[in-house]
């Protein structure tokens, strides 16, 4: 790693959180009149009982949105940082960014930092397209030579030339996103700290977004922390993550190991076990039980045969009832899926409890954690869905089985692809 | 580029708060346009309201306060009396509006982004200031009216608008700071300006106040601001009580500075508690 450029030590932030005792509606603002109260109250208490020493006031509780932080961050890194909600992200970045101060520890940081904390900051409803880009852009710390220089690159990134001077409370909500997120990707400053800001506009802006911080990582190798819930995001722009959780920072290294991480402890933290049986008050059609039978205990070796075993429980038989399974990768996207083709199926005409089993002789998918994913409906227009269960039978795939004759002591690395196929290499002269 | 190293630490006084301040010009460039623009938008008179609700207050003040009252008038036509002194009040009574309210309108900005908080406050000030520069046209089409010639004193003016200007810094500072806590300085500020205007002297001329009053009279900042606009636009036979001046000076510098420290002490906080 290249010297830091952010180094963040023991960093913590206090906020002070306060109950209402009696009604606790409607408590907005400290208004003089609660001021003035509770210090009489609490002036009368002491002259009454000087001896009590600062009692702890109930209505109030100290919460620490970050504590003992500790990372440093090189020139030139992307590193995402990922947690739940009320994780503490926002409010590294807020401390990033000087908008608040901390409460404990340092951070020291080298060059000109801009914080990209929500598209259209300081947007003016009244003000044209073109004047918003003006104010916009000091407000995010461009001076007015660099807006001008840049400004025929924003209008024809935020695809808005018609309406340059239309004021933008007349906007569509996707051009005002546009135009705001084309003046912040046009920042240039050493430092970029950018949260949740992909999640704008279509598809095809979603994807330019993409590209463009993509770009400010990689081709102009400046330093980007990026704050997102798209998984997908992070894994595409960063290869360091760091993962918060209640406060304290949980993992910090490679992107893809941070992701599962997150997945897993999505779940609660509860491990999910490796099988699946439906509770006991379930009514009606469901899936009793699932089960996955790996070529070794607990783990599947790449390239051998794996069982998925149901079983269904039906209590209104017809011949419409489907099923279908996907596998589904530590990213959540589903790799592949298996329909239940059959013409004839016992469940069509009868109802009980019926086992199905699935088995793919050679399991070619890439090394890495898996779960299922299940559907089973009733086909009409539209489909009937009976239930659908996800996340249920985690299995791994190791890739220690497969034989590299020419490549001794390689190391395979998860996710670097999502399915390695079985090939004959012909070398001819 | 820039290879300065920024340290954010627990209480640290930002020691370059100022240069900061002055890095950050362009915004406070951009936040004053941005209000001037958007003041009138959407309206039918436009900038015109800027001349109107200064020049009928005018009038009714000339007819109660001269006409029925009958109070005296310094030598010089009444609404001439009157207008020297609506200019700085006006300017005064709505750069307190304006910056008291000013960081909970941006509150967005503040929460979201970095910059030294004392430029939201500040261009509010210059914002009324422009209102100030265009309603001091109506002075100048009262003095052709009244075929009114001022004498040198005119020039001394500048002096007295950064007076007027520092003051209503001073008392927009300490609002500004106190709303984001305290939401009753919404109620508070309009009452101030309404009470402000008819403890000040702005209908009548301060030398209607007994002689023993004065000093006392004049512990309020605007006696001070309103008499020098007085003496410097009316010559003549207008005076500056010079003691009563010269407190008024002292409040102000009093109130500016101690509102900038409890802007700066206060300011740290407004993004977690606006």
């Amino acid at each position: 790693m290249s010297k830091p450029v952010i180094k963040v030590e023991n960093l913590g932030k206090k906020y002070i959180i306060s109950h209402q005792q009696q009604n606790a509606k409607g408590y907005k603002y400290k208004a003089l009149r609660d001021v003035i109260s509770d210090g009489t109250k609490t002036f009368a208490k002491k002259i009454l009982k000087p001896k009590s020493k600062e009692t702890i006031n109930p209505t109030q509780e100290e919460f620490w949105a970050l504590q003992g932080i500790n990372f440093q961050i090189g020139q030139g890194e992307a590193v995402g940082i990922i947690g739940r909600n009320g994780a503490g992200k926002s409010t590294l970045l807020k401390l990033l960014s000087r908008i608040t101060e901390p409460t404990t520890g340092r951070i020291s940081i080298q060059g000109r930092v801009a914080s990209l904390l929500e598209v259209g900051t300081g947007f003016h409803p009244e003000l044209t397209g073109r004047e918003n880009i003006f104010l916009n852009g000091s407000v995010m710390g461009m001076t007015r030579v660099e807006i001008k220089q840049k400004f025929a690159e924003i209008v024809d990134f935020a695809e808005v030339e018609k309406f340059l001077d239309t004021p933008v409370k007349r906007y569509s909500s996707g051009m005002y996103v546009r135009l705001a997120f084309a003046v912040a990707a046009h920042l240039e400053p050493e430092i970029l700290v950018v949260d949740e800001v992909l999640a704008v506009g279509d598809a095809a802006f979603q994807k330019k977004c993409l590209g463009k911080m993509g770009d400010v990582a990689t081709k102009e190798g400046r330093t980007v922390l990026f704050v997102s819930h798209s998984m997908q995001a992070i894994a595409q722009l960063t290869k360091r993550c760091i993962l918060l959780n209640k406060g304290g920072v949980q993992f910090d290294g490679n992107t893809d190991k941070a992701v599962g991480l997150y997945i897993a402890g999505q779940e609660d933290g509860t491990e999910s076990p490796a099988f699946y049986q439906a509770p006991a008050s379930k009514t009606g059609s469901y899936l009793a039980s699932a089960q996955v039978h790996s070529s070794e205990d607990g783990v599947q070796m790449w390239g051998k045969a794996i069982e998925f075993e149901f079983t269904l429980q039906v209590d209104e038989p017809s011949d419409r009832l489907r099923f279908l399974v996907e596998i589904v990768n530590d990213l959540q996207q589903p790799v592949t899926k298996f329909w239940l083709f059959k013409e004839d199926a016992p469940f069509f005409t009868k109802s009980g409890l019926f086992t199905l089993r699935c088995q793919i002789p050679k399991l070619r998918l890439y090394g890495g954690s898996y779960t299922l994913r299940t559907w089973f409906f009733k086909r009409s227009a539209p489909h009937t869905l009976l239930e659908s269960l996800t996340n249920i039978c985690p299995f791994e795939i190791t890739m220690g089985s497969v034989e590299r004759p020419g490549l001794v002591g390689y190391e395979w690395k998860p996710n670097e692809c999502s399915y390695l196929e079985d090939a004959t290499w012909e070398i001819s002269e | 580029m820039s290879t300065k190293e920024l340290v954010i630490e627990a209480g640290r006084t930002e020691k370059r708060y100022w240069q900061d301040l002055w890095n950050y010009r362009e915004l406070f460039y951009f936040l004053a346009w941005r209000d001037i623009l958007v003041r009138y938008k959407q309206t039918v008179i436009g900038v015109a309201w800027a001349l109107i609700r200064p020049f009928l207050t005018m009038i009714v003040f000339t007819i109660v306060f001269g006409n029925l009252a009958k109070l005296p008038s310094e030598g010089v036509p009444y609404p001439i009396l009157v207008f020297a002194a609506m200019l700085p009040w006006q300017f005064f009574a709505n750069s307190l509006s304006e910056s008291s309210n000013s960081l909970i309108v941006n509150a967005n900005l503040v929460s979201k982004v970095y910059f030294p908080r004392l430029i939201v406050p500040a261009s509010a000030v210059i914002v009324s200031f422009v209102d100030f520069m265009i309603s001091g046209m109506i002075l100048l089409a009262l003095m052709a009216w009244y075929n009114f010639v001022p004498s040198w004193r005119i020039i001394t003016i500048p002096l007295f608008i950064l007076i007027a200007f520092l003051a209503a810094m001073g008392v927009g500072l300490w609002l500004a700071a106190l709303n984001v806590q305290y939401r009753d300085f919404r109620y508070i500020v309009p009452f101030i300006v309404q009470f402000g205007l008819y403890i000040s002297p702005v209908g009548f001329s301060s030398k209607v106040v007994p002689e023993q009053w004065r000093l006392l009279y004049s512990l309020n900042p605007m006696v001070g601001v309103i008499d020098g606009f007085r003496w410097a636009i009316l010559g003549g036979e207008s005076q500056i009580y010079l003691p009563g001046f010269l407190l008024s000076l002292g409040i102000i510098t009093l109130l500016l500075w101690s509102g900038i420290w409890y802007f700066r002490k206060m300011e740290r906080t407004f993004a977690d508690v606006i």
